[in-house]
């Protein structure tokens, strides 16, 4: 008996090892998390590779990554140079996605936000659907004097983030008020969380005249209808992939800076305005644990793209991939 | 032999209690940066994650303890994110302040309304087992009542949010998510509890008792409400202790029907919070003196489920007996 229970516990020690030195393990960022789950089980498809990605959060990636209990981390906020150095890591951005607007106006479609509207939304001084920092942009629309409801995400998440952060770069009252975070105490007295994006996306389905930030899958997965929202040039663009990639093309990420940069409101006639790119974070001190991960995400980059555009991502432009993959060669992760 | 299973049978029970312990230490150290960064004020303050002025010079704080230090970091961060689009602003001078009177407040309104819905329905439920239905009607019920308890709550809470919240709210009106929708799915979630064990306390009665009491010319009514109510009140009381533990801490299911807004609700359809949803959806992303505050919440809770479960215990168990 005990000599089976040895031989057990011994086996299942030496399996449990094996397969830890397998596995490539990362963590952090939520946003991405559909889009990195595919990609890791058609690369694992096609390589044999094992990698296990969970969602923490980004605040939880980065913390991972600094005390290296992982050997990559996804983060939605960018970290600095500086920090990089002082943490001895590497970045670079993974996948670009897009937030939209989702409404339910029964009877009512094409929505158009301005950029004052989408903010009067979200910090609730627009309460009823009439008003007219919304009803401008909306000639032809025939808008009820109906009670507006703003439904946001219940739980921390990097998609509230990218959306604050638009919001920031948009006014200058939301920057100095509320700034780009993670969860928010949301302003005003006319607004419901909901858990998850898809906890939103029934929130806004269930909803007579609400709106809400979602991202772009679960809004069409769920057939929500998605504002045309106001761009940094004016004009107001549809939320489609073509936008959003167009979004992406223009985004400045420099690999001198580790691509710290958030490219939310980017410039361009046609760019859609609420894009966030998400990154990833390796220690610097594991070139050959480095050299798998960025080995993934090479193959990601160059095989993912339609995996990335069922899901309502945009993978990068090729200008952009480059630039990755001269700053691995750089740094000597490739 | 003897003495081994001895040993073993108080190793077992002595763990509950170092497991016990040991929790309600780990809280109160995490739980420490803000209990001395806010007191006992967090119980009455209604704002959460919320950036005011900072009055005292920062220096001060920075001396408290590490952390301050945790906090400093996250400064940092913060600073490097403000040099590249928040120019004009100097976040230094603000500090967060968090306050645990919404949640608080949610869960007990929660946990009320549950039990409200929920005590006399399982009431119900359990003399019609036990003591009106017939046999096999009786079982069939039973086995449905048990099943009820076996349902993960997360579908309770996809159930709610997809089919039972727009019912409450075309018939309440307000908000398909609030106190109320998440209050009464609470309430379903509780009910099996309740029946189940007053059912089988209730079947405990004695056949004599009964029957002596018919024999006197009790009706059926006067028998449940003087013979079988007052013998297994014992169990009756358990039941709710049991399931006021089950409502108290329940957060899957409430997290997705409270509406999880940090506002104090004006009437029953409103919005609210309560502490393990606040926790469940706020973990993921908390860091430096905001993990600490959600540690705060979840040693409250501790003592709110401890406080409540031990004065029903030793208040109405001891009247019982």
């Amino acid at each position: 008996m005990t000599k089976l229970i040895t031989v057990a516990l011994a086996s299942t020690v030496l399996f449990t090892s094996l397969t830890a030195n397998d596995v490539l393990k990362g963590s952090g960022a939520s946003f991405p998390y559909s889009v990195y789950q595919k990609w890791i089980k058609a690369y694992n498809k096609e390589t044999g590779i094992k990698i296990d990605y969970i969602k923490k959060g980004s605040s939880k990636g980065i913390k991972d990554a600094k005390a290296r209990a992982v050997n990559f981390a996804g983060t939605d906020k960018p970290l600095s140079p500086k920090v990089l150095k002082a943490n001895n890591l590497h970045q670079f951005p993974g996948v670009v996605g897009a937030i939209t607007m989702g409404y339910n106006l029964p009877g009512i479609s094409g929505l158009k936000l301005s950029r004052a509207a989408t903010v009067a939304i979200a910090s609730g001084e627009a309460k009823y659907w009439d008003d007219t920092v919304i009803a401008s942009a909306n000639v032809g629309l025939n808008l009820p004097h109906e009670k507006l409801t703003f439904v946001h995400r219940a739980d921390g998440s990097g998609t509230t983030y990218n959306f604050t952060y638009y919001l920031s770069k948009v006014s200058k009252t939301w920057r100095k008020t509320y700034g780009a975070k993670k969860s928010l105490n949301w302003p005003g007295d006319h607004h419901i969380g909901g858990k998850t994006n898809s906890g939103v996306a029934a929130l806004l389905k269930q909803t007579k005249y609400s709106v809400g930030y979602i991202d772009y899958a679960d809004a069409s997965n769920n057939n929500i209808a998605m504002a045309t929202v106001e761009n940094r040039a004016g004009n107001f663009i549809v939320p489609t992939l073509k936008s959003f990639q167009i979004a992406a093309a223009k985004a400045t990420l420099d690999p001198k800076k580790d691509f710290y940069a958030v490219i939310a409101d980017p410039k361009g006639a046609q760019s859609y305005p609420m894009v966030a790119a998400t990154f990833i974070l390796v220690p610097a001190e594991k070139p050959e644990m480095n050299k798998r991960v960025t080995a993934f995400y090479s193959w990601c980059y160059s095989n993912g793209q339609e995996i990335a555009k069922g899901l309502g991502f945009v993978p990068l432009p090729k200008s952009l991939t480059d630039k990755v993959k001269t700053y691995w060669m750089q740094k000597g992760i490739k | 032999m003897e003495k081994i299973f001895q040993k073993l049978a108080l190793s077992s029970a002595s763990l509950v209690f170092i497991l016990l312990v040991g929790i309600f230490i780990t809280l109160y150290i995490t739980a420490k940066p803000a209990i001395d960064e806010f007191g006992f004020n967090f119980i009455t303050n209604s704002d959460w994650n919320k950036d005011v002025a900072l009055e005292s010079a920062p220096t001060t704080e920075l001396t408290d303890s590490d952390d301050a230090m945790i906090l400093d970091e996250d400064d940092i961060m913060l600073e490097d994110e403000d040099d590249m689009m928040l120019d004009d602003e100097d976040d230094i001078s603000t500090k967060t302040i968090y306050g645990g009177l919404v949640p608080i407040v949610g869960t007990l309104l929660t946990t009320l309304i549950a039990l409200a819905f929920s005590l006399p329905i399982a009431m119900g439920i359990a003399v019609f087992l036990a003591e009106i239905a017939p046999k096999n009607i009786s079982n069939v019920v039973g086995v449905a009542i048990e099943l009820l308890a076996a349902i993960p709550s997360i579908i309770f809470g996809m159930w709610g949010l997809y089919y039972f919240a727009p019912i409450i709210a075309d018939l309440f009106g307000g908000y398909q998510v609030s106190l109320l929708t998440a209050g009464l799915v609470l309430g379903v979630m509780i009910l099996p509890f309740m029946a189940a064990i007053t059912r089988d306390s209730m079947n405990t009665t004695p056949a004599v008792l009964k029957e002596s009491a018919y024999a006197l010319g009790a009706t059926k009514f006067e028998v449940i409400k003087d013979i079988i109510f007052p013998y297994s009140k014992v169990g009756i009381i358990g039941s709710i202790i049991l399931a006021l533990g089950r409502a108290l801490g329940e957060t899957m299911a409430v997290a997705f029907l409270i509406g999880s807004i940090f506002v104090l609700p004006s009437k029953i359809t409103d919005p609210t919070i309560s502490i393990p949803v606040a926790m469940a959806n706020n973990f993921g992303e908390a860091s430096g003196l905001g993990e600490s505050a959600l540690f705060y919440l979840a040693l409250i809770l501790f003592i709110i489920s401890f406080a409540i479960i031990s004065i029903a215990k030793f208040y109405f168990l001891k009247r019982a007996n």
